[in-house]
């Protein structure tokens, strides 16, 4: 049960994503009766599931959504700009309901409550939908139960009918032709009153014609039952549910006694009340009327051949079929995550295998050999295909984060009172779905940032000759084996004295310091930093640009800013398409190789002889161009040996982290720039410091990525060999 | 012998209950998406019952229905509606599209099963 119940909250999100997707087809004009039936359903769906695990305050909810929208599907209201307004708030009310629900709170009804009046009086005023929300109260489904196990329920039923000797009634039922056609079947229908107690089932074939005059659409068999049972007329009632106006049924109470009606022209007595295996009974009479009469069956029912066309059509307009192509989902499979990510595994096995054979051939001399290196290459470019499609399998269209932000763009816009469209590009686009989920959060504040701080005051845009519409863009598309997301606005772009002013006040950065454009943009990301005059509620939540850069950095991105004034402000992220895989950047330290991720490097040098310069007994730095970068020995802070007595000639990476902090590492040498497939050492070994993850060469050798920001927090620092005891003495 | 019962809905959530419920019963239950989907599997299997949603993406429920009422096949074969709705035009609805009888969302199992009693044994 509970995992139904998750797979409902996972459905609810795809639900949601329908409705949303629906909605700003019908905000942007598509008026089109499925569009609307995407939207209904989903609210639908969300209802009838919510029904099952009784959340009551989600199925009243999703019920008032639902018959607003029914009002619309039916014609009866015309979607006008307001209207999809109040369907898109509640679209969101309905999204934290289902939230509130998964976490198995009540939201408060109040915060909601103008909503409600709203959709009652759109469905038109008429409070009928109390009487049908009741149909959605919870039913005390208790699936955790043993399995229903059908038969000895019948049977203890009966026992308890015939020791409680309960109610009798005389049942005459006589069906008409329209019940064979719907597909409804006396023998079933016998059975289940059956079911309810002891029956004497008699069958009145009187009226039954020459064979010769039977019509396809006649029926002439009817039925006396007599029923002794504890249930009462409503249950005998509740059988005959789907064929009430289908047959002439007739139900009396009788008293034990009663002789069957004398109306009886042939009995068949087709159950003895001593017999307790009266379920064989009754297709045992029935296979006897139709040894009988061998053409009944077939011409009796002639529902089985019946064409549709002699049936009512159901009224093709209000329930359109017709697909439409864009609204269309593409077929998909879910596949729980663990498989994925073995398969991910396997596929970097065989990466690494492939890499190994390769690098075996070359060893043995092999490479002039034509056909060999064909071979080699074309499983080079399949097992690049597959490893390709393998990372595809758990990339998803970043669509579902965009629109979270639509809502995000709505919230901000209206509690700073600013008119905000959000336009979206390339939803389509795929990310690892690791990524997506981490990436909400900064997305979410740099949106805000771009609602609250990018765009002006509708004042100031109508003084600047601009749309009083201010616009927020968000854009995810392929670049060069990386994603970019982009969110940008159209408002004044980044004021870049009051950034310089703020940042001095703060002594972030000297006062006067010579800063080109680009350097005082990126004064935002300063940990500290907040341009805020006095904190808005909007996104002066104690989180800064830092916190942003920070979060992406963890996903191995990027993030760049550029501002024109007058024109906007875009924040560019650019992130890896999967954890999985890493650009990474071999070197070799001593006898060991290791892996440095390549976005931690922003260059490499080649150290000269006057280049490093002591700083204390133990620590140096090294010059790059005018400034001067502490030196960290990867040697030594590994472990692997003591500090060398010159750098002179040695190779460094100079890294620079988020904060602003830099360093150059020292390393013996650069090997080679590659794609490494992660492999984490988090489970065997915990947190090693300096270290990330590892990883397995093409020789079969095992390298550690080495994890840099780790490595400049911990460094010792020490590069100088440790001055020689002589003191001591 | 067990009854093959098979059901077409768009939810999964409510697919899983049916199945739930069904196997629990002691059906043998398939499983369909929508319409579409339905016809296909139809292809298959030949069921004691059909139960199916009404509102779904690609062919309704009625479209759904009318299409197996069309088949040499499978048409005689009982369908149960699985809806929502609980108004009076209820029946009429199910009927005039071809049903044999309704279903009540949100379903109690012990209905479901002795629904799919009256209509198939």
């Amino acid at each position: 049960m509970a995992e139904i119940r998750a797979s409902f909250f996972v459905e609810c999100e795809e639900l949601l994503e329908s409705l949303q997707d629906a909605l700003t087809q019908m905000e942007g004009g598509d008026t089109d009766s499925e569009t609307i039936n995407i939207a209904f359903r989903a609210v639908h769906s969300i209802k009838g599931g919510a029904g099952a695990f009784g959340l009551d305050q989600l199925v009243a909810f999703a019920h008032k959504f639902e018959s607003s929208m029914d009002e619309v599907r039916a014609g009866a209201l015309t979607l006008d700009e307001s209207i999809i307004t109040t369907f898109f708030q509640c679209a969101d009310t309905l999204s934290d309901l289902v939230k509130s629900s998964q976490d198995g709170e009540d939201l408060d009804a109040s915060s909601y409550q103008g909503l409600v009046e709203q959709l009652a009086v759109l469905a038109g005023g008429e409070d009928e939908p109390e009487e049908e929300v009741s149909d959605f109260q919870p039913m005390g489904i208790s699936l955790d139960l043993p399995p229903l196990d059908i038969e000895p329920d019948v049977e203890a039923s009966q026992e308890e009918n015939l020791a409680l000797l309960g109610n009798n009634f005389e049942i005459y039922f006589a069906p008409e032709p329209e019940l064979y056609r719907s597909a409804n079947d006396p023998i079933f229908l016998l059975r289940s009153v059956q079911s309810l107690g002891e029956t004497t089932i008699t069958c009145e074939i009187g009226d039954l014609p020459n064979i010769a005059e039977y019509g396809a659409n006649s029926s002439v068999l009817a039925w006396r039952i007599r029923l002794t049972t504890n249930s009462d007329e409503a249950a005998i009632l509740a059988v005959f549910e789907f064929v009430d106006g289908l047959c002439t049924l007739e139900i009396q109470p009788a008293t034990p006694d009663d002789a069957p009606g004398p109306t009886v022209v042939m009995e068949e007595e087709t159950s003895e009340p001593t017999n307790t295996d009266q379920k064989e009974e009754i297709p045992e009479a029935s296979a006897d009327a139709e040894t009988t009469t061998p053409e009944l069956t077939k011409q009796d029912k002639p529902g089985k051949t019946t064409k549709p066309s002699e049936r009512t059509k159901p009224p093709a307009s209000s329930e359109p079929t017709q697909p439409k192509s864009n609204s269309q989902a593409a077929a998909t499979v879910r596949v729980d995550l663990d498989r994925v990510d073995r398969l991910v595994n396997l596929v970097g096995e065989l990466v690494i295998n492939q890499a190994m054979l390769s690098q075996s051939i070359s060893a043995a001399g092999l490479v002039g050999d034509t056909k060999i290196e064909t071979g080699l290459d074309e499983l080079q470019q399949l097992t690049r295909n597959i490893q390709d499609s393998v990372m595809m399998i758990r990339a998803q269209p970043v669509k579902s984060l965009f629109q979270r932000m639509g809502r995000i763009v709505r919230e901000a816009s209206a509690s700073v009172d600013k008119q905000v469209k959000l336009v979206t590009e390339g939803e389509t686009t795929e990310i690892d779905k690791t990524v997506i989920e981490r990436l909400s959060d900064p997305l979410t504040h740099m949106i805000r940032n771009a609602v609250d701080h990018g765009l002006e005051t509708t004042a100031d845009r109508i003084a600047a000759g601009k749309s009083e519409i201010g616009n927020v863009t968000l854009s995810a598309s392929h670049r060069s084996g990386r994603v970019i997301i982009e969110v940008g606005d159209d408002g004044g772009g980044i004021n870049r004295d009051r950034v310089r002013s703020i940042a001095e006040e703060k002594e972030l950065i000297p006062v006067g310091q010579d800063l080109s454009d680009s350097e005082i943009d990126n004064l935002l990301f300063l940990p500290g930093f907040s341009t805020a005059k006095e904190i808005s509620n909007l996104s002066g939540r104690g989180v800064g640009m830092d916190v942003v850069r920070n979060s992406i950095g963890a996903l191995g991105g990027r993030i760049s800013i550029s501002s024109h004034p007058g024109n906007g402000t875009t924040f560019s992220i650019s992130l890896p398409l999967t954890l999985a895989v890493l650009d990474g950047m071999v070197v070799t330290i001593g006898e060991e190789t290791l892996v440095m991720p390549l976005t931690a490097v922003s260059e490499t040098l080649s150290v000269g002889e006057d280049d490093v310069r002591s700083i204390g007994p133990l620590t140096q730095v090294i010059q790059v161009r005018d400034t001067f970068v502490p030196l960290i020995d990867l040697a030594t802070e590994l472990g692997y040996s003591p500090p060398r007595s010159s750098y002179s000639g040695a190779i460094v990476l100079l890294i620079s982290q988020e904060d602003g902090n830099r360093a150059a590492l020292v390393v013996d040498g650069i090997e080679d720039q590659r794609q490494v497939v992660i492999k984490g050492l988090q489970d065997s070994y915990g947190h090693v410091p300096g270290v990330a993850a590892a990883t397995i060469l093409g020789d079969g050798q095992i390298a550690l990525i080495l994890d840099p920001s780790d490595l400049l927090q911990n460094a010792s620092g020490h590069t100088r060999p440790a001055p020689e005891l002589t003191v001591a003495g | 012998m067990s009854l093959t019962v098979f059901a077409v809905d768009d939810s999964r959530t409510m697919r899983d209950m049916l199945k739930i419920t069904l196997v629990g019963a002691g059906f043998e239950i398939h499983l369909a998406e929508d319409g579409v989907h339905g016809l296909e599997v139809l292809d298959t299997i030949t069921p004691d019952v059909i139960i199916t949603d009404i509102n779904m993406p690609r062919l309704d429920g009625f479209g759904f229905i009318d299409a197996v009422r069309a088949r040499e096949d499978a048409g005689g074969t009982p369908i149960l509606v699985l809806t929502t709705e609980s108004s009076t035009d209820l029946k009429q609805r199910a009927r005039s599209a071809g049903a044999t009888g309704w279903i009540v969302k949100p379903f109690d199992p012990e209905k479901l099963v002795k629904a799919i009693n009256m209509v198939a044994g």
